[in-house]
């Protein structure tokens, strides 16, 4: 689609819509977020600035291959897991590290960041291949 | 094909290295059961257990007693052989590798058969068999005959590996123990169980077709498309074997019974009978060979059905002799093949001058097979004849199918010794040479065992023969096997043997002529019924597959949504019989203004003219959900509706220029139209009602009170959905995900397959 408009305010808010996934996915634990919505929202961006500037600009910007960032994503997920399984525990349970007072980071983290890049990963590679053809 | 020429699958390459390599596996197990034997003798049983799946009665145990002894001797012996002769015979093959890795991993399942000590244990090494056969069978996987062979062995053997599964849990049901060794002291429980016709027909099954009893024999000989040597191997140590192995496991569970004796005497008659008989009719010498193989089992099934110890004692000799003749013969028979180039009788003759150490290992085994004096065979059959004699049923019937089945072993066995290696060499077989030692080795050794074995019976029958039956029939009679019982009935019937099969070899061109008359005249065969069932089904399956998946996407839909309609609908109004009422409005008032905005867009979706309007109704229904979801107290639900909503539209835009326009559709007939909005109708009044029912009952809120008091203590977290999306159920959601990227991983293959198809059409 050629329209300068839209170009123009899709550079401007592209990076805003990432920014806002990103924040979505850290809060999540505490307030309405998460890595599913985190994707969705990421995903969504992705979209406008593939309308707006095709494909092949967004295959450049993500660099690696939606396939890619979904595997890494599973991957991430099981990953995240497995801390527990040394720890003795069952698969996948959450185990949490204190740094300072305030902040404690876990593997549920970990696992959320999973989702976000698997669910991403899945989004892109529809989306992009559509457009494609 | 009018010239034998050589063989020009598989060029004089040498030997492989890697072959000779893994004749290491065989061989160490050999050696190993060897290092036991002598404690196996003494009556020690070695066992060794860990557990598996405790659960289902699983259990990794295994055990040493003589009967495994005896067959775990056969299988790493031949099993050391035919790796040993295939390093020559298979040298050179672009696929030597995955050979040899079935190979050994078929000879280890079969050892896992013969050594498991708990019975769903022996059933997952007994479908290893039919799976790595399988894989042999097809081996030569380009060929069209190969590859129907190869399914017709395991489409026949997992019919019957089916069945003994549902023998197995029958028997569960009927309280027996699923651990084998425990069965010689069971005592009649089983027998005398209702469900015991029902559990002996399905584990008889299971031996009949993997053994390859009349009527599921014919899978045999069409296994020969597999290499040689494993036809040798199937043939002589394993897969057919394990059919006998099973039925000697049983017996003390199941054995004994009328319908027993009577139906493993029968059945093994007629397959020994029919077996031999068709031996004369082929001219290809692995056929004639596996219809020899065909009587083997037919005569261990029936001896199996009997109950004395001369006849369980015929059964395991039988079983040792057939083990060393068979395996012998059948790698001359490669050797043959792999060095003339053809297995026709009517183009081979004359060879023991070019292969005379090849002759002499077959001229052993033929001797053997046609059971003359000093070779073992003569052993096998006189013990034969005296446990026929003794069978508690039909033993006129048993005595006259051994008599008749070993005359026509005796006629088959002149045919290819005298046919083969004597009599005028064809000109186009001047120049044959000996097999490389790795071809000779193992039918030379197993020849020796042959006349070794004739000659010192009574070792053998302490050794090996009196141990395995012990096994599996405990008595105190004495179990010896002599070279001379004196001038008895068994000696007679030994002379007739002979005579009759001399009989047979000079007339062999009539009763060959014979025979193939009868087997076309034959009104109905098992392998046409089995072309038959094969037909059907693929027929029924093509015929379900063009009506259930049409490529209409309404058609799937009706379909979906009729059962959804069906499965729960159905219920629900048998129980639905309290009157509904409409939920008391007490939430904000903006939600009754989303109900009108979604209504609108419902009946947008329903009536727009073109698909883009439909679409942005459909993103309208969506929206006005996730406010609803807002509006309610359910910030996280709202976000994840909408903007899948949102991706749902754009994703639907890109895909809009391929769908059909809408017209078309709304030109369908009026009748369909109207059954369509019945359905939907019935959808929504189905959930509605639904929905309205849910709300009569009281919320149960334990669940929530749960997550609520745990989500910040025990998951440091407040927002408690994202807690059990990552934590509480962390192991769905990385299953949802899992199945999100298989799902994305599809779809990418459906929007390219149009363009890989069409490569020189890149912009469809």
């Amino acid at each position: 689609m050629q329209s300068v408009i839209l170009k123009t305010a899709t550079r401007l808010m592209v990076g805003m819509i990432l920014v806002f996934a990103v924040y979505l996915l850290l809060r999540g634990h505490h307030e309405p977020g998460g890595g599913f919505i985190a994707a969705l929202v990421a995903g969504t961006g992705f979209a406008l600035f593939a309308i707006a500037e095709g494909p092949r600009k967004v295959r450049l910007a993500v660099r690696l291959r939606p396939a890619i960032i979904a595997l890494l994503g599973l991957s991430l997920a099981i990953i995240a897991g497995l801390p527990a399984v040394f720890a003795s525990q069952p698969f996948l349970t959450g185990i949490w590290w204190n740094l300072g007072s305030k902040i404690s980071v876990g593997t549920p983290l970990i696992f959320d960041i999973g989702v976000f890049l698997a669910v991403l990963g899945a989004i892109l590679a529809i989306l992009l291949n559509l457009e494609e053809n | 094909m009018t010239a034998a020429k050589p063989h020009s699958d598989h060029p004089d390459a040498g030997t492989s290295g890697l072959g000779l390599l893994s004749t290491a596996v065989p061989l160490l197990l050999f050696i190993g059961l060897c290092y036991l034997w002598p404690e196996v003798v003494r009556g020690r049983v070695f066992q060794l257990q860990w557990p598996w799946m405790p659960t289902l009665d699983l259990y990794l145990r295994f055990r040493l007693d003589g009967l495994s002894l005896l067959f775990g001797l056969i299988i790493t012996g031949a099993g050391f052989f035919v790796s040993l002769y295939s390093s020559s015979y298979m040298a050179g093959h672009p696929h030597i590798g995955r050979y040899f890795a079935f190979l050994h991993a078929f000879m280890l399942s079969m050892l896992g058969i013969v050594t498991a000590d708990n019975l769903l244990l022996l059933f997952v090494f007994w479908e290893g068999t039919t799976v790595f056969s399988y894989l042999l069978i097809g081996f030569d996987h380009e060929s069209d005959i190969a590859r129907d062979n190869a399914r017709q062995a395991i489409l026949i053997t997992s019919v019957g590996g089916l069945a003994l599964l549902i023998g197995i849990l029958l028997l569960k049901v009927a309280g027996a123990s699923f651990i084998l060794s425990h069965w010689v002291t069971a005592g009649d429980q089983i027998r005398q169980h209702a469900l015991y016709p029902a559990i002996f027909s399905a584990v008889l099954l299971g031996a009949m077709t993997k053994s390859a009893q009349f009527p599921f024999h014919f899978w045999l000989p069409n296994a020969m498309s597999a290499p040689t040597p494993i036809s040798a191997f199937i043939h002589a140590a394993t897969m057919v074997k394990a059919g006998v192995y099973l039925l000697m496991r049983f017996h003390p569970l199941l054995g004994g019974t009328q319908l027993w004796m009577t139906s493993l005497v029968i059945i093994g008659g007629i397959t020994a009978l029919w077996g031999a008989l068709q031996a004369l009719a082929p001219s290809d010498l692995k056929r004639v060979l596996a219809y020899t193989t065909m009587m083997a089992l037919g005569i261990l099934t029936m001896f199996l059905g009997g109950q004395t110890t001369p006849a369980l004692t015929a059964a395991t000799t039988f079983l040792l002799v057939h083990a060393l003749y068979k395996a012998s013969l059948f790698l001359a028979a490669g050797s043959i093949d792999h060095q003339t180039g053809t297995r026709q009788l009517d183009r081979l003759g004359g060879l023991w001058r070019a292969m005379p150490l090849t002759a002499i290992a077959v001229a052993a085994a033929t001797m053997s097979m046609a059971g003359f004096p000093l070779f073992f065979g003569f052993i096998g059959k006189e013990i034969m004849y005296k446990g026929a004699m003794t069978e508690t049923v039909f033993p006129g019937f048993a005595t006259t199918a051994a008599l008749f089945s070993n005359a026509l072993m005796t006629g088959v066995a002149g045919t290819i010794l005298l046919g083969v290696f004597f009599g005028r060499r064809p000109a186009a077989l001047a120049e044959v040479r000996e097999v490389p030692w790795t071809m000779r080795f193992g039918p030379s050794i197993m020849g020796g065992l042959t006349i070794l074995f004739g000659i010192i019976p009574w070792w053998v029958s302490a050794n090996l023969v009196q141990p395995a039956v012990l096994a599996f029939h405990p008595t105190r009679e004495e179990i010896q096997l002599q070279l001379f019982h004196g001038f008895n009935t068994p000696l007679l019937l030994s002379i007739i043997t002979l005579t009759l099969g001399g009989l047979i070899y000079l007339t062999r061109e009539r009763t060959r002529y014979g025979v193939v008359l009868l087997e076309q005249r034959l009104p109905v065969t098992s392998q046409r019924i089995y072309q038959l069932c094969l037909d059907l089904f693929t027929r029924t399956a093509e015929m379900l597959t063009r009506g259930l998946q049409n490529g209409s996407l309404t058609n799937y839909l009706t379909v979906i949504v009729l059962c959804m309609v069906v499965t729960v609908g159905w219920p629900w109004i048998g129980t639905a019989t309290t009157a509904l009422s409409l939920p008391i409005l007490d939430g904000p008032m903006a939600a009754v203004g989303l109900v009108i905005l979604i209504f609108t867009a419902a009946v947008v979706v329903v009536t727009a003219k073109r698909t883009l309007a439909a679409i942005c109704g459909l993103g309208g229904v969506g929206a006005g959900v996730a406010l609803i979801f807002l509006v309610f107290g359910a910030p996280d639900l709202a976000l994840t509706q909408l903007m899948v909503e949102t991706l749902t539209v754009i994703i639907v835009s890109l895909v809009l220029p391929r769908l059909p326009s809408l017209d078309n559709t709304k030109k369908r007939p009026l009748l369909r139209r109207i059954m369509t909005a019945c359905l939907c109708v019935a959808v929504g009044a189905m959930i509605t009602s639904l929905l309205m029912g849910i709300h009569q009952q009281p919320l149960d809120r334990s669940l929530t009170a749960f997550y609520e008091s745990k989500s910040y203590l025990a998951a440091h977290g407040r927002n408690i959905v994202n807690v059990i999306l990552v934590d509480f159920r962390a192991l769905d959601t990385l299953g949802e995900i899992t199945v999100v990227v298989l799902a994305a991983w599809a779809g990418i293959a459906l929007i390219r397959k149009p363009k890989e198809r069409n490569p020189c059409n890149p912009s469809f």
